[in-house]
């Protein structure tokens, strides 16, 4: 056999990890994100008065705290605002120093990356339910649909087209950013590649990975323009 | 007995008071004009008795059954809400048609969920929908859209839209029908089109409370016309009377400046 095929075949065999930290991580972050989405957007909390000395003499001044929502948002900052690969290591190193069994390399790989991705996802389904006009809302609770009618019937059709563009991006990022894994040691594709340079100084095999990526990334690119030329019918 | 009571309503946004005791009553098949500056508080009124708001104190009554008084500690379960809500149909100003459904699809979406609900609906399904699809199209053969039918709100003009939003409105059968400023979103040129499938309710005695900047129009198609002046009803009666001899001096600026 060739070496030609023989690299394909085994950086083949690194993209199929590569797609499956991709598939597992979309199915566990898209609902962990939604979750959170509705976390941060939670009213459930307490409105408490200050009392101040306003133009008209003492006035209260009211100020809510949504503990949920706080939370939510803290937990959505730290995580976007701290590397992948820190939050990788911890995971994966982190029960160790605490005395604790390591987790397999794929688990933590894949617990890492559904908790970031669910975070920057959570963003954005936020942006898109709050971008939804309150008469939307308003015109299903006067046709008598309840709260849970008028998401699934009327808002979230609504939301997935406004969110379709940026799910997009991420969703291309999170193809590239699954290189992340080789860290720990999961063998995905470019730790296949690079293992040609440690072995036997072959460089183009690392570049080669490039056509894999490209092909998927390609292939993304032209399943979201036919989701968004689906939904192009109406406008919102 | 009057199909609407509301007395005393007063409600407040945070130290803002909105409405400062609304009290009047209207009968079946009466058309009723809301007219009055802006922020005397007609939205907040329509938005109380549509339960889009809950208003801080006074009573509602509909059809001798009080569904609002706070202060006699009424308070409705869940289905009758519900059923108070489809009492009232609401015809915005945005229209706040739903964009993704065509518009045989925006009047008949609220029952075919509803539908959902019935004990035979398993069974008869398809009757069922077929029955909600004639109705409907009857409605929109009403306003005038029954070939528009397969369209999108998209792909329609305002005066369009805001008609498919007063067929899906009567698709629930409500007994009273509110509009608030229906015309105001429109270019003027649209607001004809509009108005007139009001009229042809009012003809067929269709019960219909109307916010609306259009004074000619009030004064012609209303049994009775309310003036609302800082949340209040400043005054009331038929609209002969409201527009001659009944007009207070702050009425007459404003209906100077509606010109
Ligand atoms: N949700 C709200 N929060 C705070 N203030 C409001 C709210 N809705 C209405 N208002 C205030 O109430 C007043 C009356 O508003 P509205 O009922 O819309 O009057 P109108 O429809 O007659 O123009 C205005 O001063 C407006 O700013
Ligand atoms: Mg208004």
């Amino acid at each position: 056999m060739s070496m030609f095929w023989s690299v394909t075949l085994n950086l083949l065999e690194g993209f199929g990890m590569t797609l499956t930290l991709f598939a597992l991580t979309l199915l566990f972050a898209i609902p962990l994100g939604l979750l959170i989405a509705f976390g941060s957007m939670s009213k459930l909390g307490k409105t408490f008065y200050r009392k101040t000395s306003g133009s008209e003499g003492k006035e209260k001044k009211p100020f809510a705290v949504y503990p949920i929502a706080a939370l939510c948002k803290f937990f959505v900052w730290v995580i976007r605002g701290t590397p992948l690969m820190l939050q990788l290591i911890v995971i994966f190193y982190g029960p160790g120093l605490l005395g604790y069994d390591l987790l397999p390399r794929f688990t933590a790989v894949l617990i890492a990356f559904s908790i970031n991705y669910a975070c920057y996802f959570s963003e954005i389904f936020r942006g898109g339910i709050e971008s939804i006009p309150k008469g939307q809302y308003e015109a299903g609770q006067v046709l008598g649909m309840t709260r849970v009618q008028t998401f699934f019937h009327v808002v979230l059709l609504q939301v997935v087209k406004r969110i379709i563009p940026p799910m997009g991006n991420e969703i291309i990022t999170l193809v590239k950013d699954t290189s992340l894994a080789r860290v720990i040691s999961v063998y995905e594709i470019i730790w296949n590649a690079q293992a040609y340079i440690k072995r036997e100084g072959l460089l183009w095999p690392l570049l080669y990975t490039a056509v894999f990526y490209l092909l998927f990334s390609g292939f993304l690119s032209l399943l979201f323009g036919y989701i968004e030329k689906k939904l192009d019918y109406f406008k919102s | 007995m009057s199909i609407l009571e509301v007395k005393d309503l007063y409600k407040s946004f945070g130290k803002t008071q909105v409405l400062r005791g609304i009290s009047f009553s209207m009968e079946q098949g009466e058309v009723l004009s809301i007219i009055g500056s802006s922020g005397s508080g007609k939205t907040t009124l329509l938005r109380c008795l549509t339960s889009l708001e809950r208003a801080d104190s006074g009573s509602i009554t509909v059809n001798g059954k009080t569904v609002f008084d706070p202060a006699a500690g009424v308070k409705l379960t869940r289905e009758e809400a519900r059923e108070n809500q489809l009492q009232f149909g609401m015809v915005f100003q945005q229209f706040n048609l739903f964009p993704q459904y065509s518009v045989l699809d925006n009047v008949t979406l609220a029952r075919r969920l509803h539908a959902k609900e019935l004990p035979d609906y398993a069974s008869r399904k398809k009757q069922i929908i077929e029955e909600i699809e004639t109705d409907a199209m009857y409605l929109l053969d009403r306003v005038g859209l029954a070939q528009k039918a397969k369209n999108y709100p998209c792909q329609l003009s305002g005066g369009q839209q805001q008609r498919v939003a007063i067929a899906r409105a009567l698709a629930m059968k409500p007994a009273i029908l509110c509009f608030d400023e229906p015309t105001s979103a429109l270019d003027p040129e649209l607001t004809g089109e509009v108005l007139a499938v009001i009229r042809s309710l009012a003809s067929q005695h269709t019960t219909m409370i109307i916010v609306t900047h259009e004074m000619n129009f009030a004064r012609d198609v209303s049994d009775t016309v309310l003036f609302m002046d800082g949340g209040i009803v400043a005054v009331k009666g038929a609209p002969d009377y409201v527009f001659g001899e009944g007009a207070t001096p702050r009425m007459r600026t404003f209906i100077g400046k509606m010109g």
